[in-house]
């Protein structure tokens, strides 16, 4: 039963992502893109944690954390250049 | 049991996120759709993962598991903090219905700081000029007699 709820969960995600794109090619300002590829990741950590259970392979998490933590940094970045460029 | 519980937490997880998604696409303006994507986003992310920390047989790796939530609640609040200041300066448009905007008349858009924060920054300024015109003065009065 676990296995084909993740294989449901797998494909809602994905969906997610596919309306996150969406935003991303659209996105009037540079700041909405870098909200949705926020949310990108952020619905990367989600599909890593559906892969663990289905392959119950637990070391996946160790991306999960290098994701959780490599996505805070490039936002941080974006923000500090948008906002340099705004007030040189 | 325990699987009834991990597939309650991630259906509730996946459904979090499908909604994060339909916000950030169909919200008005950049501040609504980034209310819409940081919380339920983070919340959605969580709950799989929760589900992932019931699931595992180990107890090292439910720990793993709840460090990339811990990460994700403490990082996420910061990142959208800096990315609507940054937005608000490059002067993002605003909805047309907005009905309220407290910081436009609060922050200085030259030096980036709130209204009171520069009024306390004087504040300490002047104090400091009037102590020294103070410890002058009774430099002046000790030795004048």
């Amino acid at each position: 039963m676990l296995e084909s709820v993740s294989y449901f969960v797998l494909v809602v995600v994905s969906a997610a992502l596919v309306l996150t794109f969406v935003r991303l090619v659209r996105g009037p300002s540079l700041a909405d893109r870098v909200i949705a590829l926020d949310l990108v990741s952020t619905q990367a950590v989600g599909i890593i944690g559906a892969a663990t259970i289905i392959t119950r392979e637990p070391f996946l998490l160790r991306a999960a954390i290098v994701l959780a933590l490599i996505t805070f940094l490039g936002t941080v970045a974006f923000a500090r250049y948008l906002e340099k460029r705004a007030a040189p | 049991m325990k699987d009834l519980v991990v597939a309650v937490l991630m259906v509730l997880g996946a459904l979090l996120s499908f909604l994060a998604a339909v916000g950030i696409l169909r919200m008005p303006d950049l501040f609504t759709r980034m209310q819409a994507a940081t919380k339920s986003g983070t919340m959605g992310v969580g709950l799989i993962i929760a589900a992932v920390a019931v699931d595992a047989a180990e107890l090292g790796h439910s720990a793993s598991a709840i460090l990339v939530i811990a990460f994700q609640l403490l990082t996420a609040p910061v990142a959208a903090h800096m990315i609507a200041r940054a937005a608000y300066f490059t002067g993002v448009r605003l909805w047309e219905g907005t009905i309220q905007d407290e910081l436009r008349e609060n922050y200085d858009q030259r030096t980036h700081l709130l209204r009171g924060r520069l009024e306390a920054l004087s504040n300490i300024e002047s104090l400091d000029s009037d102590s020294a015109k103070a410890r002058e003065s009774s430099g002046n009065a000790e030795t004048s007699p």
